[in-house]
């Protein structure tokens, strides 16, 4: 301890008037966002991941946008329109989004933290809520930035390259960048919520990097009629459907991908609220 | 104010807490004793409303800890120490908790100050030792000033000095009218600071009372009678349920006779005596000797957990 000794007048402090707070304590909803909000600041590899995550969105769209067709990196044929030229980064950062939601919750029972804030928040599902309000706006915020910044540098180095181009205002694009956003929060959010179901940092980061981008590739490989029965389904799959310009054949149309989509995140979010107020923490 | 009635908790098989019923009392450090995996740790955990008891009730300050609308100011705990995310620091995680209950942050500056870790507040709580640990923790159980301070273990990994600390804080608590619930393995500490006692094994009550009564009870409790007549007044005691021993001549020490009586018989024969000294068994004794019988595990429960002796 680098600190001195403390004398019986600190200890007084505890028991005197003056320590008591001013009334007005209770425990409130925004208190509990406040909380959260504390917790996510705080922690500078949180802040650290959210950064690399908004520069892998912009900087893997501008390389995408750069190469596409040059003969060195990946043909025009693998992308169906200018715009998922330059959302080429949202996948990978998806992966960091989602791991993060992960951390968020199943680090707290990683670090057993979470006894300290479920006994500051007993009624405990204002804990799950605040965290989904926090998590939701900073990534969405965060990752709008993120996903049309990739859009207007990866559409201006493509039309500089004299290359087809694409603006928000051409039908289904502003729908599709701001779909990339919704994408990444969400699945963040599909993270957040496993982490309360699991408990467990290692086990919900694998079974979220399984469900959404180990899935649609061992998909591929069952029968094709299982496959088109199943893969649109997917939540990566459905994602896909609102963060694309037009739509392919086999996939779900925009609206119906993002109430798939958001179908799993609201079953998930019911699951952890249920253990969450069911189990002993 | 705490109290458990009839509480259990089941972990399959197990029974770890078992049909457990006492009262904390305000005003005074109540000790909570047992040997390992008696259910000291669960029970607390119940109280806090961590885990959900099988059976029973607990009633912080009068009602279940969840139905209160300011948590943080009815019952602050330290249930286990570095409990925090080692990248965080020790400021933000109180922060954080405070804002919680609608605490300010001039009270996290405040016990953050009174536990003596102001130097290392901004620092990663990675790097803390047990004992700042430990500090940190007691700071979370004082942050929002509440009625009920409640420890497992708080001297884990403390320095002598953090010792005297802890001792000195929770006997300014007490005294300030708040109810101080505190578990130890060191009984001596425990003797010191704790005026109530509640002793559980197997997660069963043994004893719930004054920490004097329950030494007191003790068969190790004897009379140190000093006589030149020594042998004479021996044959004076010896008799059912007494045991004497001597280890020097002319001493006895006596087991199962109040002093008055044996005063009295000595008087009657006329022997002489030099000294009668009432021996109360140490705390430890007094815990070995209960909790060893753990075939028996006869309760003794006094009056503490009975409404008598409550504030309400």
């Amino acid at each position: 301890m680098s600190t001195t000794a403390l004398g019986p007048q600190d200890t007084q402090r505890t028991t005197g008037t003056a320590g008591r707070p001013a009334g007005g304590l209770r425990v409130t909803f925004p208190r509990v966002v406040h909380m959260e909000w504390i917790k996510l600041r705080s922690l500078r590899s949180t802040l650290y991941t959210l950064a690399i995550t908004v520069a892998l969105v912009i900087g893997l769209g501008l390389l995408l946008s750069s190469l596409v067709g040059s003969g060195e990196g990946p043909g025009q044929d693998d992308f169906s329109d200018p715009t998922s030229i330059s959302l080429g980064g949202v996948n990978l950062a998806a992966l960091a989004v989602a791991v993060l939601g992960v951390l968020m919750s199943a680090g707290e029972y990683a670090t057993g933290s979470i006894r300290g804030t479920l006994a500051a928040v007993p009624a405990r599902l204002p804990v799950l809520w605040g965290k989904v309000v926090v998590f939701a706006v900073v990534s969405f915020v965060l990752m709008s930035v993120a996903v049309l910044g990739a859009f207007l540098a990866g559409q201006s180095v493509l039309s500089s390259r004299d290359m087809a181009t694409a603006a928000l205002s051409d039908p289904g694009v502003f729908r599709a960048v701001i779909g990339a956003a919704v994408y990444l929060t969400g699945a963040g959010l599909i993270g957040l919520a496993v982490g309360v179901l699991l408990r467990n940092t290692a086990g919900a980061i694998t079974t979220v990097v399984g469900a959404l981008f180990v899935l649609p590739g061992l998909i591929q490989l069952l029968p094709s009629s299982w496959n088109d029965a199943i893969g649109p389904y997917l939540p990566s799959n459905a994602a896909n459907a609102f963060m694309t310009v037009g739509s392919s054949g086999d996939s779900l149309s925009a609206g119906s991908g993002f109430a798939v989509f958001a179908g799993y995140i609201v079953v998930l979010l019911a699951g952890a609220a249920v253990l969450l107020k069911r189990r002993d923490a | 104010m705490i109290e458990v009635n009839d509480l259990s908790k089941r972990y399959g098989d197990k029974l770890a807490v078992d049909a457990l019923s006492f009262a904390v009392r305000p005003g005074v450090v109540t000790g909570f004793l047992g040997p390992n995996g008696a259910g000291k740790s669960t029970t607390m955990r119940m109280i806090m409303g961590l885990d959900r008891p099988s059976s029973g009730t607990v009633r912080v300050n009068g009602r279940p800890y969840e139905q209160h609308k300011a948590p943080l100011q009815e019952i602050g705990a330290l249930l286990e120490a570095k409990a925090i995310h080692p990248g965080r620091s020790a400021y933000h995680h109180l922060l954080a908790l405070a804002a919680s209950n609608g605490i300010g942050k001039q009270r996290v500056l405040e016990v953050i100050d009174m536990v003596g870790l102001t130097e290392v507040a901004h620092k990663r709580a990675g790097g803390f030792s047990l004992g700042m640990g430990q500090r940190l923790g007691i700071a979370s159980a004082l942050l929002g000033d509440p009625r009920i301070v409640m420890l497992d273990e708080p001297v884990n990994g403390l320095d002598p000095e953090g010792v005297l600390w802890i001792r000195n804080l929770l006997k300014d608590l007490a005294d300030g009218g708040r109810t101080v619930f505190v578990s130890s393995h060191l009984m001596s500490e425990m003797a010191l600071i704790a005026e109530d006692l509640i002793v559980i094994g197997r997660g069963r009550l043994l004893s719930a009372g004054p920490l004097a009564d329950f030494v007191a009870r003790s068969s190790r409790r004897s009379v140190r009678v000093r006589s030149p007549q020594a042998a004479s007044l021996r044959d004076l005691l010896t008799g059912d349920g007494v045991a004497v021993s001597s280890d020097e001549p002319g001493l006895l020490h006596v087991q199962g006779l109040e002093a008055a009586e044996i005063g009295e018989r000595a008087a009657a024969a006329g022997v002489v005596l030099h000294e009668l000294f009432v021996q109360e068994a140490s705390l430890e004794e007094a815990f070995m000797e209960l909790t060893r019988d753990a075939v028996e595990y006869h309760a003794t429960t006094t009056e503490l957990a009975t409404a008598g002796r409550t504030n309400r």
